[in-house]
């Protein structure tokens, strides 16, 4: 049952710290440390990011805050949608944070992002609070896109979104990178989708578009073994997908480790940027839950694969353990920051349990900039609701 | 009485809003309609409470059953499918017959084509009517116009095509929308939805052995809620047939799917408050549609109110309206109504305020009578 790129990962988990430790005089940690990354695996790619990764003391923090930071994020939207104060659909990111955090913290500014209906995580990332993520969900005016789009749609600058419609993301995403290039800016765009949407043609399109006009794309599939419930090998020809894009180039990468992630793609913008067009990278992950919520996640796969990633792979505890060993951060510390971050996040529950609901006015506002008869017709053309525009987007 | 009502019916919505507010609101789920169990259908042999999915699944095990040329596929089908219409196929005809696909509903749509034209029962399902639109170029283009456009020498009869659709109580934007009338506007597709367990079973065999591409919306709220007694042999209902559900005199209410059910009850309250009688139709089949039934109806009553969830703009209702009056305009006592969604996306958190709920369509009853 178990995907057998999921067995051969797991075969090779046992991580080499490499012992360059620099000491500070003053102190007892390392101000930074160097790591190896389990080898990429490139295609028509004459090199590739280095395996040698080095994180400071600082970077580490951060890095580890969001990791936890979603992590608690998406056990309390479990637990909200539990209690039916979350409704409808809901898509939890647990296991694959190492994915995200990885790419932010590789990010410039000008970079932009889009993905699917595993959004919460990313939201967060690009800069919505936690109390923004929780409100979208639980429907208040405090969410991100006023409670509007609930789960699968969340927004920020420079973040188009949380997408419903499977591999539906993907020619946004090669749009958005070309606007990028057209408008000069510098900038990349990431366009992720899973293994299940690699599989939409659309996507094969826009690879085609991407490389044709030289687009400064970073398609990023987020390889978890399962598109809803089948495996990646029953429903994919090809599992490589980091070469699937046949002429555009790719890479492989441990997408359990947010510093390989990290490295690769620093590598990829850098590959963007320098006028190569667009690139592949396909992050090898897992994800802890089913498929959305209506999904034991069971019934496709073992208990013990889950329990096995969970203890062999999992990217917060592996992460938590390297910068312990490599003494970057005391147990201490570590300690204090889960305690902040877990008081945060639940705080921001209780202050999302507790915002108001937007008014019924919105309920036709925002469908047009301006609505040519002001109004949007209801039962009959003569008893209209009044149309309203709220304020300009993001990018107007 | 009237204007008791009225207010009644203006300080409900506020109420529903106040309640909203307070912090005792309860999560509950809640159906913005009760289910109007079908009678039990004249046909002899045994029946069983069955509910929709499960009346769905036996239709499919009769299907597979009695063509051995036939397969079901979609996304996740081999396991159940998200909806358990499926359950245990594969376990049983074996994974030739009833595999799952790659998310994919082009190719979805097209390969289910390719098997159609050369003779095999392609029973594909598309997992939310809302994911149909990746399909909407090989349904319109390839498998509506195959026979027209071989001269007769292929068809494309052998292909249908099961999607769920409709309000669920929290689908939010892309799993509440129902696609119908886009189709609608296809010569050479058949289109249909079942208001029930019994409808369901009868239309999707009717569908699988129908000589063109059909495609059948499946109303997702009713799979569990609509429990009928459901005939355990192999039955059809005609394609293209409306029922009258229930009999009146005065207004002519037209839905289908789980609009019926709405309009069930609008009837009801008609009658109570109002004591007037309302005649319910259940549409049953989109494309085709019953138009003489439905003119017969609207020239005994004079009055027609169509109500469907999918925005008014375009929406199947205007089919309806716009026939009716080019038919009846003489019988006509007030212009046909149409309740319906908002012509704006189906919202996530205002899913209660956009339907055509039972307090709309007896407001529309009310003005039609007025009229």
């Amino acid at each position: 049952m178990i995907p057998s790129c999921i067995r051969n990962v797991a075969a090779q988990s046992s991580r080499r710290n490499m012992a360059s430790f620099f000491f500070s005089k003053k102190s007892n940690y390392a101000t930074e440390a160097s790591f190896e990354t389990k080898p990429y695996r490139l295609h028509k790619l004459n090199h590739g990011p280095s395996t040698q990764v080095t994180v400071t003391r600082d970077d580490a923090i951060e890095l580890f805050k969001k990791l936890h930071t979603i992590r608690r994020i998406e056990t309390a939207a479990g637990n909200l949608y539990k209690e039916k104060i979350i409704r409808g659909f809901c898509h939890l990111y647990s296991g694959q944070e190492a994915c995200a955090v990885g790419m932010k913290a590789a990010m410039r500014p000008q970079d932009a992002v889009i993905t699917a209906y595993r959004a919460h995580g990313w939201t967060y990332l690009m800069g919505i609070e936690p109390f923004g993520v929780f409100a979208e969900l639980t429907g208040r005016q405090g969410g991100n896109a006023k409670g509007k789009g609930g789960s699968m749609h969340m927004y920020a600058k420079n973040f188009y979104g949380g997408n419903g419609i499977v591999g539906a993301q993907v020619p946004l995403g090669v749009g958005i990178a070309f606007a990028q290039k057209y408008i000069n800016n510098g900038g990349v765009c990431l366009a992720l989708y899973g293994d299940g949407a690699a599989n939409q043609g659309q996507v094969f399109e826009v690879y085609n578009m991407a490389k044709l006009w030289d687009v400064p794309c970073i398609f990023v599939c987020e390889n978890n073994g399962y598109g809803m419930g089948t495996s990646v090998e029953r429903a994919a020809a090809s599992t490589d997908y980091y070469t699937r894009g046949d002429y555009v180039p790719g890479i492989w990468i441990d997408g359990m480790d947010v510093l390989a992630v990290r490295e690769a793609t620093k590598f990829a913008i850098e590959h963007c940027t320098s006028g190569k067009g667009p690139i592949i990278m396909e992050t090898m992950t897992y994800r802890y839950s089913g498929h959305s919520m209506s999904d034991p996640g069971t019934s496709y796969r073992t208990r013990e694969e889950v329990q096995e990633v969970r203890q062999t792979r999992d990217p917060l505890t592996s992460f938590k353990e390297r910068i312990l060993n490599a003494n970057l951060v005391t147990a201490d510390e570590i300690k204090t920051i889960e305690g902040e971050i877990r008081k945060s996040v639940d705080d921001a529950v209780k202050a999302a349990k507790n915002d108001k609901e937007i008014p019924l006015s919105e309920l036709t506002a925002d469908i047009y900039t301006t609505c040519l008869e002001n109004e949007i017709r209801n039962t009959t053309p003569f008893n209209p609701l009044s149309h309203a525009r709220l304020g300009p987007a993001v990018n107007a | 009485m009237l204007s008791k009502l009225r207010t009644r019916l203006r300080s409900a919505g506020k109420k529903l809003l106040l309640s909203r507010n307070s912090n005792q609101r309860k999560h509950v789920r809640s159906a913005h309609f009760t289910y109007f169990p079908s009678e039990r259908p004249n046909t002899i042999g045994e029946t069983q409470k069955l509910n929709m999915y499960q009346a769905i699944n036996h239709a499919l095990t009769l299907a597979l059953e009695n063509d051995p040329r036939s397969v079901i596929f979609g996304e996740d089908v081999a396991f159940g499918g998200v909806f358990r219409c499926t359950m245990d196929l594969k376990k049983r005809f074996g994974a030739n017959r009833v595999f799952n696909t790659p998310l994919c509903e082009q190719g979805i749509a097209g390969f289910g084509i390719g098997l159609a034209n050369v003779g095999i029962s392609a029973i594909a399902e598309i997992q939310f009517a809302d994911y149909i639109f990746p399909a909407f170029d090989q349904l319109v283009n390839e498998a509506a116009k195959v026979r027209y456009r071989s001269g007769g020498t292929f068809d494309c009869g052998k292909l249908t095509v099961r999607a769920p659709c409709g309000a669920v109580g929290h689908g939010g934007l892309y799993h509440s929308q129902s696609p119908e009338a886009y189709f609608a506007h296809t010569p050479g597709l058949k289109i249909v939805v079942p208001r029930g367990a019994m409808h369901a079973k009868g239309l999707l065999l009717s569908c699988i052995d129908e000589p063109d591409p059909c495609i059948i919306f499946e109303p997702k709220i009713l799979y569990r809620t609509a429990v009928d007694e459901v005939p355990l042999a192999h039955y059809k209902i005609e394609i293209g047939k409306a029922e009258v559900v229930r009999k009146g005199n005065t207004v002519t209410l037209v839905g289908w799917g789980t609009q019926v059910h709405v309009l069930l009850e609008v009837a009801d309250l008609v009658q109570e408050k109002l004591n007037v009688s309302c005649e319910v139709i259940d549409l049953i089949s989109i494309l085709p549609w019953d138009a003489e039934l439905v003119c017969k109806s609207a020239r005994k009553t004079g009055r027609v109110i169509i109500a469907h969830e999918a925005p008014m703009t375009n929406g199947f209702g205007a089919e309806i309206a716009a026939t009716v009056q080019a038919e009846c305009f003489l019988y006509l006592e007030a212009p046909v109504q149409r309740v319906t969604g908002w012509d704006c996306p189906f919202p996530h958190i205002f899913e209660q305020f956009y339907l055509p709920d039972k307090w709309r369509c007896f407001a529309a009853v009310r003005d039609i009578l007025k009229y």
